[in-house]
């Protein structure tokens, strides 16, 4: 897999591009802002939030039995998946049970995870994806580069010339309301013509064996009210102790999200519709093991809300897809390496720890302390690359040796000032290959302070 | 079997402690919540009418909406000419141009109104309709989340929902769009108090 680092590079390359990305996302962080001021008690209900999530995680076992048992009481079949290709092997045999050829979704960033669109698509199913962003990077068959929107790195032309090719749009046309409209007749369609629909899950309520779903364009209940069989998808970790503490999520959601006060819809579910059908499937695939790692187990807490990716200079910058994972930013930096740590050892070291993200969390995770934390794993399990682990070994002596530090200060001194360019810019120094090395000082610090207190 | 597994493997790894906390009870802002309320409604994109009775109700669907050719509403006094009761598959509500249903409770800090399966007979129907009224007694707007809870019981209908607006999207360029995949405008009906006397 690329560095993370390689993919920015790629990424930034179009620099207009990179500063619209960039703004687009800051414009979304600003009015997550103006929401979060309007509330007098914002701090008080991140703390309340973060609370929650700690005491769901010392009593998961218990609420999940309690919301299985209630789930199954209101007439809901609930399944359990220890992993991606359980829970896609679930899905299917639910599909096929009712010989259903067209599904609905909408947003599931766990059927992602688990590759479900393609595990099913291979097997003869048509799956649509039905929210707006969803649907555009379905038709360019690319991974969504962000939690919330999942299209934020496309263009309106580029929407628009895909919307051409695919759903017979006017060419050249990119106006939004026009793109949209035409997706909304699209989707209509296809909506009237599934057998089953398929929904992420934002909470699921231990107390009433209920799950609730947060959308603004309505496509998950067009899907779940249409269809005679309904599938929620969820994480062991969207479990919240009682209704009561919707509350306290509701309020946090969509403000941190996107900064509107609410969703358009928040929907609860909790039986199954006349003549219909209604499915539950609950999701380890790693999360138990996350649970166990003291240090980590917190990043469990996140109600998939994107303001760290918003507000973080790394994220704006360099893009969703840079991060090689569904879940990208900050968060993704500190699920991914639970997950392979070979494989995503870049990903922790594509921050500046400047705290941002932390300071934004609605559940008041500590992603920059997460990072660092995982730097040291990735160190200690020899995941550096070998430029950076040399880099780092010899910076270790010569930073622990006065004697080493005093020569090589004054020899570093005199060579950037005295050797010409290529000696100084070459393929050993990667600091110097996108910036330009300080001017020297003519002397150290120490110098200086040794020659005052003899001058005295 | 996979759920015996994941509950033995949360026992193993789960921390301990961490007592539930008591959500307290947050001021509740000094102007009237009907005020807050319908504020936040025109920025979710809604729109607010006030009348009191049955006619008022239906001038208001009519002058909105004259051309309107397919109306449904369970609410007596509503001219709806979808025998919603005839309904057989909730597809058959697509050609649908206005839904007309009741509210049960509106919070004030973001315009929600909390709607449910008994009051749509169809639980499609507030999206599949392109436009929907929302009926809500001002004496029904709570101040924020946690009073709403408090008065609904989110299991006592199969399905319930916050419809805080239109249908939209942003998802091409942060372009907002009303109209995505559910109802295209929410007109939202407050009925004054009933006056003794």
């Amino acid at each position: 897999m690329k560095e993370h680092a390689q993919k920015s590079a790629e990424f930034i390359r179009d620099e207009s591009r990179t500063d619209w990305h960039d703004e687009a996302l800051w414009f979304v962080r600003s009015k997550r802002d103006r929401a979060a001021h309007s509330i007098a008690e914002w701090e008080q209900l991140r703390e309340l939030a973060s609370q929650v999530k700690d005491n769901v995680l010392a009593h998961l076992d218990q609420y999940l039995e309690q919301f299985e048992a209630n789930a199954q009481r209101n007439g809901v079949h609930v399944h359990w998946a220890a992993d991606a290709a359980e829970h896609n092997r679930i899905v299917h045999s639910i599909l096929e049970k009712h010989n259903v050829q067209r599904l609905v979704k909408s947003k599931s960033m766990l059927t992602e995870e688990c590759h479900l669109n393609e595990y099913l698509t291979e097997r003869g199913v048509e799956v649509v994806d039905t929210d707006l962003g969803e649907r555009i990077i379905q038709l360019k068959e690319e991974p969504p580069s962000h939690i919330v929107m999942p299209a934020i790195h496309l263009k309106k032309e580029e929407v628009g010339e895909l919307f051409h090719q695919k759903l017979h749009t006017e060419k050249g046309a990119s106006d939004p309301q026009y793109l949209t409209e035409a997706a909304r007749q699209h989707l209509r369609q296809k909506f009237l013509a599934a057998g089953a629909a398929i929904t992420g899950v934002n909470f699921a309520v231990a107390e009433t064996g209920g799950v609730v779903v947060c959308t603004n364009e309505g496509n998950a209940d067009m899907g779940v009210h249409l269809a005679p069989v309904q599938i929620h998808c969820m994480g062991i970790e969207k479990i919240i102790p009682r209704a009561e503490h919707l509350g306290i999520f509701t309020r946090l959601l969509a403000r941190s999200a996107t900064g509107q006060p609410i969703t358009i819809y928040t929907s609860h579910y909790h039986r199954p519709k006349v003549n219909g059908e209604m499915h539950i499937v609950i999701v380890d695939n790693g999360r138990t093991t996350q649970l166990g790692r003291a240090d980590f187990r917190n990043s469990l807490k996140c109600i998939r809300c994107g303001a760290c990716m918003n507000t973080c200079p790394i994220y704006r910058r360099s893009g969703g897809h840079s991060y090689g994972y569904t879940i990208p930013g900050p968060i993704g930096s500190i699920l991914t390496p639970g997950i392979d740590l070979k494989k995503y050892s870049g990903l922790p070291f594509a921050s500046t720890l400047c705290g941002s993200c932390s300071d934004v969390c609605p559940v008041k995770i500590n992603i920059h302390e997460q990072l660092y934390r995982w730097r040291q794993v990735i160190v200690r399990e020899g995941h550096l690359p070998p430029a950076k682990r040399q880099g780092m070994k010899w910076a270790g002596k010569v930073l622990s040796n006065p004697g080493w530090y005093n020569s090589l200060g004054k020899l570093t001194r005199w060579a950037l000032r005295q050797l010409p360019r290529p000696f100084l810019y070459n393929s050993f120094n990667e600091w110097g290959r996108d910036r330009e090395l300080p001017q020297p000082p003519r002397q150290s610090f120490k110098e200086w302070y040794q020659n005052k207190k003899t001058e005295k | 079997m996979s759920k015996n597994e994941i509950l033995a493997a949360i026992r193993r790894n789960k921390p301990t402690g961490a007592v539930l906390p008591s959500i307290p009870t947050f001021p509740e802002g000094k102007a009237s919540p009907v005020v807050t309320f319908i504020t936040m409604v025109e920025t979710g994109g809604g729109q607010v009418i006030r009348a009191s009775g049955p006619g008022a109700l239906q001038a208001a669907i009519e002058n909105r909406f004259p051309d309107a050719k397919r109306i449904a509403s369970p609410i007596p006094g509503v001219k709806s000419n979808v025998a919603l009761g005839a309904i057989h598959s909730p597809s058959e509500l697509e050609p649908v141009d206005v839904a007309v249903i009741s509210g049960r409770l509106g919070v004030a800090e973001n315009g929600a109104i909390w709607v449910t399966e008994e009051d749509c007979i169809h639980r499609v129907l507030p999206f599949i309709t392109q436009h929907l009224f929302l009926l809500l007694d001002e004496a029904a707007i709570v101040h924020n989340m946690h009073q709403a809870y408090e008065q609904i019981q989110v299991d006592a209908s199969g399905f319930g929902l916050f419809i805080a607006g239109p249908s939209k999207t942003a998802d091409i360029e942060q372009s907002l769009v009303i109209g995505a995949q559910g109802a295209r405008s929410l007109t939202v009906v407050l009925e004054p108090p009933l006056t003794s006397g």
